[in-house]
């Protein structure tokens, strides 16, 4: 028997499985998929920490809030809706990032600095 | 000192009844996010319970010395049912989802504009108390209200759950600001805060969301009491059958 498995990336899910507005149904499990983003101090980056599940963005903050942030773990809060994220695909790995690997001098190691310049 | 007793232990026990009954939601939430969020919100009015608790226990500790001194977990785990003071409304069961955050939002918009007030009490301890409190009460009423309002102006079906927790509950809601001997008697220490003063910004809130979320304020009509003053109805027997049953059956037990 062949068993067709249908592998999706992030913003690839078709609207019907993904969620958001065309849920219908009174499942939960049709409640959007939002990607959360939290700052930990003041002066860094948001930075992704996981997932949730919420019906609109309002809900999302607050689930991230009681979910993402019970240990102080941040002071501010980014959502977005996964559908809304495009990921590059694993597959692409190869021609995407291992022709890098041997371009050394794409780094700025090749110039001779002054001694007098202390913080480069 | 027994008035600031009593009135410390009225406070201790709302917090903590409310905690053990939202509690039971704990791994039952209609969605894990939310399951968590309650959670929260129970493990924040278990902490308000135990500073009241603690500090009732020092007081009762100053003004009855004995062998067997009071502790936080000698208030929580080993008083009997006419002992609790806390409001009917937190014992009830916890009906359906829209039951549960309902009773959330009438007492989160009790307990916001009391620590308000609390704030500023004559005793620093509760003062403390209440002004650490309120920032987590300010989020509870906040996120029910929210509850509220998307179930009563969401589908039929969530509309007309809440209708009838509305129904369940209302007749609770009188006994917050009816008060007890010690509350008045704390009003006039100069310590508490007067209950009957907070019906009406109570009500205005209540109003308010009640309003955006489709819903009608229930007529006036007779209201329970005796919750404060330690007549209970039958529910609370069981949360403290469930609650105590480990320290009664193995006393002292630790984690």
């Amino acid at each position: 028997m062949n068993i067709n498995i249908t592998k999706y990336y992030y913003g690839d899910i078709p609207e019907e499985k993904g969620g958001g507005n065309t849920a219908k149904t009174e499942s939960t499990a049709n409640w959007p998929l939002w990607e959360v983003f939290i700052r930990s101090k003041q002066g860094l980056d948001h930075k992704h920490v996981g997932s949730l599940h919420a019906t609109d963005a309002a809900m999302a903050i607050e689930n991230a809030r009681d979910v993402y942030t019970r240990r102080m773990e941040g002071i501010s809060i980014w959502v977005v809706e996964s559908k809304y994220i495009h990921a590059s695909s694993p597959d692409d790995a190869a021609a995407f990032y291992e022709p890098a690997n041997d371009k050394v001098y794409r780094h700025p190691t090749f110039y001779d600095l002054p001694d007098e310049l202390k913080h480069m | 000192m027994q008035t600031l007793i009593n009135y410390t232990l009225y406070l201790a026990d709302n917090a903590l009844i409310l905690a053990q009954r939202n509690a039971e939601w704990c791994g039952h939430g209609p969605i894990l996010e939310q399951d968590i969020a309650l959670t929260n919100i129970s493990l924040d009015l278990l902490g308000q319970s135990r500073s009241f608790y603690q500090y009732a226990a020092q007081l009762i500790n100053a003004e009855h010395p004995s062998a067997m001194p009071a502790t936080e977990d000698s208030l929580a785990y080993l008083r009997d049912v006419f002992a609790f003071r806390n409001i009917l409304m937190n014992e009830l069961p916890n009906g359906d989802w829209g039951q549960t955050v309902l009773r959330q939002f009438f007492f989160s918009a009790y307990q916001f504009p009391l620590f308000e007030r609390m704030k500023h009490s004559s005793d620093a301890t509760l003062a403390a108390i209440a002004e650490k409190s309120l920032k987590e009460v300010t989020y509870h009423l906040r996120w029910s209200s929210e509850w509220v309002i998307r179930l009563g102006d969401g589908t039929e079906e969530s509309h007309s759950r809440m209708e009838k927790a509305l129904d369940e509950l209302w007749t609770y809601t009188g006994e917050i600001f009816e008060p007890a001997p010690y509350e008045k008697a704390a009003v006039e220490a100069g310590f508490g805060v007067d209950a009957t003063s907070l019906k009406d910004a109570w009500m205005e809130r209540v109003s308010n969301i009640l309003q955006e979320a489709t819903l009608t304020v229930p007529a006036p009509r007779w209201m329970q009491t005796g919750g404060k003053e330690g007549k209970h109805s039958e529910h609370l027997g069981f949360v403290l059958a469930e609650m105590q049953f480990l320290q009664r059956a193995y006393p002292n037990a630790t984690w």
